[in-house]
């Protein structure tokens, strides 16, 4: 047994997974997530207001949560939830969050110390901006599934669905559950890229014959639903005043330049965007863990070791943040890597080793079928809003990214706005042609001046600027 | 259970346990703030973007997505 207390943050299929390694090689466990009930991104749902149907792997979600309500009982593990962590200290392995109602004041400062840190802090949708992104009725992917999912609502009666990856098919899905018409999936890759991606290596089918199966019933719904699929299509204008009136769809080049002469309207008033997805690695940099190199505005990813260790001492990385791999990926790599944390033998975790390499092609072919080509630029207009949050539009990027100095970029305030550059950070970097450290952020959570304030008196170094 | 909130002056009823943003989605809106004068409503819908921001009660900057309605919760838009 285990006399070892390991930190997981998230409580996705990753954190979850972590949360149970950990637990069955005999460790302490703490488990902190900002949801309001466990399961992240993937797993989100509300009692009443979920359609059972909206679920995949939902046997094993009730069998993790089950057992952590278990070890809660136990008293060997504690679950935060509604705890929005702002800090960590990767040397002392020690957590700040604040817990409470989302974004109410007066929530309960925490501070927590282990032995371990087990990162499991997940993925946000990427979309891509284009013009008539912000109007009201364009939402991400990720949002169309949230809503569903979450509170059984569909922003629309008609939505395009647009961008890239097999996460697009679920969400049509609970769209049309939850009561909405799909005008139709456009996938911006186009066969060859779609079937190298996918048959050039089939028997890494084996290790990911659950999704197979998924893929198979998502294409009987949209058949069922006579919801039309368009490869190598993207929507290149969101159409209306106050809000969404219609898209302008086209046929994409490989490299997703709209060819000339394809571009047609297509009628809808909402457009759900998920061009892929970006690894929330903030947690990660602040404690100092390597990440992979990547050219500008594309994803970087968490560098761990056969075990799921990164470089920082005593810090274990799991799920979306170590490469877009789905949940299967995530719950392998979370297990792994929680048992990691509880100090068990490397020679005893073959098995989980090999369940996780298992799921490992899978996060290649993915990128490999649907990564982002850099054709979306010339989607944009010199008026399109690139930086949402401080309403920076292309042309503004485009003039400040020809200038030598980075001080000037950055004088736009793109990706310097509320959401911390998380929205439009990587957009804003392949269109300067170079990384301008958005992800760095001194707070991994938006506090109040008064809530940070209060936590000044806090031991660690707090950051001196915010 | 059916909490109602205020919202621009105007009662929102909210299915038991919807977050704000949820319901003002049921009720018909589509945008609920403005930002350089032109209206903006949910956008990433798991708390990222901080498009769908509100006024709850007097607190500034709080995130409709995830901020469950509650019955007598006073809610106005933001402008910025």
């Amino acid at each position: 047994m285990s006399d070892r207390h390991v930190i997981v943050l998230g409580a996705g299929p990753a954190g979850l997974a972590a949360a149970s390694g950990a637990l069955a090689e005999g460790a302490r466990v703490t488990l902190l997530d900002d949801g309001d009930r466990l399961g992240g991104q993937y797993w989100r749902h509300h009692e009443r207001l979920t359609d059972p149907r909206l679920q995949h792997g939902w046997a094993a979600f009730l069998a993790l949560r089950d057992a952590l309500a278990a070890a809660c009982e136990s008293g060997r593990a504690t679950v935060l939830q509604r705890a929005a962590v702002w800090r960590i200290d990767g040397e002392a392995r020690r957590v700040h969050a604040l817990v409470g109602t989302a974004d109410a004041p007066g929530r309960r400062r925490v501070e927590i110390a282990g032995d371990a840190i087990v990162l499991a802090t997940g993925a946000h949708d990427r979309a891509l901006p284009l013009p008539g992104w912000t109007l009201p009725g364009v939402i991400t992917a990720g949002a169309a599934q949230a809503l569903a999912k979450r509170d059984g609502v569909v922003v629309g009666r008609r939505t395009l669905v647009a961008g890239a990856g097999p996460f697009l098919l679920p969400v049509a899905q609970s769209l049309a559950i939850a009561g909405g018409e799909v005008a139709a999936v456009l996938e911006a890759s186009r066969m060859p890229a779609l079937a190298a991606g996918w048959l050039a290596r089939p028997w890494e089918l084996l290790g990911a014959a659950g999704k197979a199966g998924e893929l198979a019933e998502y294409a009987a719904s949209l058949a069922r639903h006579r919801t039309p699929y368009r490869t190598g299509h993207g929507v290149v204008r969101i159409l209306g005043d106050r809000r969404v009136e219609g898209a302008v769809i086209a046929r994409l080049d490989a490299q997703w330049r709209p060819m000339a002469g394809t571009e047609r309207e297509v009628a809808c008033d909402a457009v759900a965007l998920g061009h892929g997805f970006m690894p929330r690695i903030d947690a990660a940099l602040q404690v100092g863990c390597a990440v992979t190199d990547a050219a500008p505005g594309a994803p970087r990813f968490v560098v761990v070791d056969a075990m799921q260790r990164t470089s920082v001492d005593g810090v274990l990385a799991a799920g979306e943040i170590t490469g877009i791999g789905g949940a299967d990926a995530a719950l392998a790599e979370g297990d792994l890597a929680g048992r990691t944390a509880a100090g068990a033998a490397e020679a005893s975790l073959r098995r989980a080793v090999r369940r996780r390499d298992a799921t490992d092609a899978f996060a290649r072919r993915l990128e490999d079928a649907h990564g982002m080509r850099d054709g979306w630029r010339t989607w944009l207009e010199d008026d399109t809003l690139v930086c949402r949050c401080e309403s920076v539009d292309a042309g503004t990027i485009a003039r400040a990214a020809g200038s030598a100095s980075r001080a000037m970029r950055l004088a736009t305030r793109a990706g310097l706005g509320a959401c911390q550059g998380r929205t439009c950070g990587a957009a804003v970097e392949a269109l300067c042609g170079e990384r301008l450290g958005l992800d760095r952020r001194p707070l991994l959570a938006p506090m109040r001046l008064s809530e940070l304030a209060d936590a000044r008196d806090a031991p660690g170094d707090l950051p001196s600027h915010v | 259970m059916s909490p109602a909130f205020e919202f621009d002056g105007r009662e929102v009823e909210a299915r038991d346990g919807q977050t704000i943003a949820g319901a003002l989605i049921a009720s018909g809106r589509a945008s609920w703030r403005t930002a350089a004068g032109a209206e903006r409503g949910v956008f990433c819908g798991i708390g990222i973007c901080q498009d769908c921001i509100v006024t709850v009660n007097g607190a500034a900057g709080v995130r409709a997505c995830l901020r469950t309605a509650c019955e007598g919760d006073v809610v106005t838009p933001e402008e910025r």
